[in-house]
């Protein structure tokens, strides 16, 4: 009778020299690939870089544009449209999301809970262009003009599926122990869920919001539908305007989101198609814009974690 | 230092070495018990539980129990994995509310009141029933904030009582001296230990009656199970305890009353033997608890 290991005994020297090499093979192959997408990732930061430097400097977004042939000039109207409208895709999209999250992180398996899982998946996956469309039919038509507001419901559609996933998972990550703890001092579940889970998971929430917040700041073409793009938009314009003519702070904020507003995406994509290479160079350098404004986003985000996290250990 | 009255001292003295052969030595076996309790005879009845049955669904959970619970003594409950020892626990609190589709059959008297009739409002009884869970919970905030969390329930917001109540429950946990001068920092700045006796210090906040321990040190080393086993033994001047625990020779250091339970033909938890410790672990009654009391099986 021969003992398994001497059954294997002939094998032992192939099998192990086998096993070595698929392992190199392996590990080459995605060490690779892994390099590969590490490297497009460069590329693209490193054109984007390259190209954009050229035409920027502080007074690009600082000043407002100039007419063409005239040297010089910004994007400061772009980059305040698309502040404006980012902030309040936010405002539209962040309460509803988080309150929604909350809902279905506590009741996955309720009818409306599955519901509202399923759509959110559906959602997010309807293409931006259909969105600005929708968004063009139900609130540019019936306005009857193009504007900031339409471009922040628009935006709020496409960053609600983000934040709602992102608030769920973080909620759910909270220990049920910590629920538990909660409700067995007498605590009633909405404080449970205000006081104690809602702060211990603020963290990955807030993470969601500013990575949404950065998703839809980039987005153009819900944009093409709502806020059209606005050269002359002012906002400095509009408020010493209004203080001079005594306008309410209502008012005031009525006319910034009220009106078609510029954009980054939006002049980007206008000035890219404009046979003055000039306006070439411009929009690289508002690509670059563009580029850092998400990039703050994500450093933003993981240092609020950071400070966070510093403080919770003590 | 006796672990146990000399009336059982040689029949126990052998299984409790076989089980310190498992890994325990000797040294801390004399170490972690220096509890000697005194079983007053003629305690009061705290809570009365009456024929409970709980429901998930059409399971039987647990299957007719009945046992009291005395003032100002630790009841142990004991028995083997997945026999309703926490089920049981839980409904001292009304935390099986919380599983859904569960159902609580019999009555559950404190004093005099039934804590399953309709009516009695369930934000009263976890007042009077406080709990501490298994793992260290404590809320992510500072120290302070996590004690004054119950009391902010109940409308309490005057700083000066805020204080006192922290400065009294982290006394009463025996946490006060190691923490008083960073109440401010994070409570996940402690270690496992402190942390399960800051809970102990935020469920003494609110000043329960009775409190409900799920396997308090389960998560612990055994330095820090030795502090928590000190502090219950102080705390029954004041309050009723009820623990559940794995571990038989805490159930024997600590306790009073033992209930031991098993689980039966449907695989419902039930009550098979209660008494006080000393009897159950010296001379029980019932066949099964002497088998698992002595680690033959279980």
């Amino acid at each position: 009778m021969t003992s398994f290991q001497q059954m294997i005994a002939k094998n032992q020297t192939t099998l192990g020299t086998r096993r070595k090499m698929v392992n190199a093979l392996m590990l080459t192959v995605t060490g690779l690939l892994t390099l590969l997408v590490l490297a497009l990732l460069f590329w693209i930061v490193g054109y984007v870089l390259l190209r954009g430097m050229k035409a920027i400097n502080l007074s690009f977004i600082t000043q407002p544009p100039r007419p063409l042939g005239v040297a010089g000039g910004g994007v400061l109207h772009a980059i305040e449209g698309t502040i404006v409208i980012t902030v309040l895709a936010a405002l539209f999209a962040i309460p509803p999301g988080i309150l929604a999250a909350f809902y279905a992180a506590r009741n996955p398996n309720t009818p409306l809970g599955i519901a509202l899982r399923f759509s959110t998946d559906v959602l997010s996956g309807i293409p931006s262009i259909v969105i600005g469309l929708f968004a063009y039919a139900i609130l540019v038509k019936p306005m009857g003009h193009y504007s900031g507001l339409a471009g922040g419901a628009a935006l709020a559609i496409l960053m609600l599926p983000i934040i709602l996933r992102t608030t769920e998972e973080m909620l759910k990550l909270v220990p049920h122990d910590l629920y538990e703890g909660s409700l067995a001092l007498g605590a009633a579940e909405w404080k449970t869920s205000l006081s104690v889970i809602f702060p211990a998971a603020l963290d990955g929430i807030v993470t969601g919001f500013l990575l949404a917040i950065a998703r839809a700041a980039g987005e153009t073409a819900p944009l093409l539908f709502t806020t059209l793009g606005n050269e002359r938009y002012d906002i400095k314009g509009i408020i010493s305007n209004g203080i001079v003519q005594h306008q309410s702070f209502l008012m005031i904020i009525g006319r910034i989101v009220n009106q078609p507003v510029d954009s980054l995406p939006l002049t980007l994509w206008k000035y890219a198609q404009q046979p003055y290479p000039e306006r070439i160079d411009q929009s690289w350098a508002v690509a670059l814009v563009l580029m850092i404004f998400v990039l703050l986003m994500n450093i933003i985000a993981r240092l609020w974690i950071y400070f966070r996290m510093r403080r919770m250990k003590g | 230092m006796d672990l146990l009255p000399h009336a059982a001292h040689e029949r126990l003295d052998l299984s409790f070495l076989e089980k310190l052969g498992k890994g325990i030595s000797i040294m801390t076996l004399q170490v972690m018990t220096p509890i000697n309790h005194e079983t007053n005879a003629n305690a009061p009845v705290k809570v009365e539980v009456k024929n409970l049955e709980v429901y998930y669904g059409k399971f039987r959970a647990l299957a007719g129990i009945s046992m009291p619970v005395y003032e100002n003594q630790i009841t142990a409950i004991i028995g083997p994995s997945g026999c309703g020892k926490s089920t049981l626990l839980r409904c001292f609190n009304r935390m099986n509310d919380l599983t859904s589709n569960s159902k609580v059959n019999g009555e559950l008297i404190l004093d005099d009141q039934n804590i399953y009739a309709p009516g009695v409002d369930v934000v009263d009884i976890r007042r009077r029933v406080g709990m501490v869970f298994q793992r260290p919970n404590p809320f992510p905030k500072s120290i302070y904030d996590n004690v004054t969390y119950g009391p902010k329930l109940y409308g309490i917001r005057r700083r000066s009582d805020l204080d006192e109540i922290v400065e009294r429950s982290l006394k009463a946990a025996a946490l006060w001296d190691e923490v008083k001068d960073k109440l401010g920092q994070s409570a996940l700045s402690l270690s496992g230990g402190q942390q399960q006796r800051l809970c102990i210090a935020r469920a003494l906040a609110v000043e329960p009656e009775v409190i409900l321990m799920d396997e308090p040190a389960s998560a612990l080393d055994p330095i820090s199970t030795l502090r928590i086993e000190d502090l219950m033994h102080d705390l029954t001047k004041d309050y009723t305890i009820i623990i559940v625990t794995h571990n038989m020779q805490q159930a024997a250091r600590v306790s009073d009353y033992t209930a031991m339970m098993m689980i039966d033909s449907q695989r419902a938890g039930q009550l098979i033997e209660y008494d006080r410790t000393t009897t159950i672990f010296t001379s029980p009654k019932n066949k099964q608890t002497e088998d698992y009391v002595t680690g033959r099986f279980g």
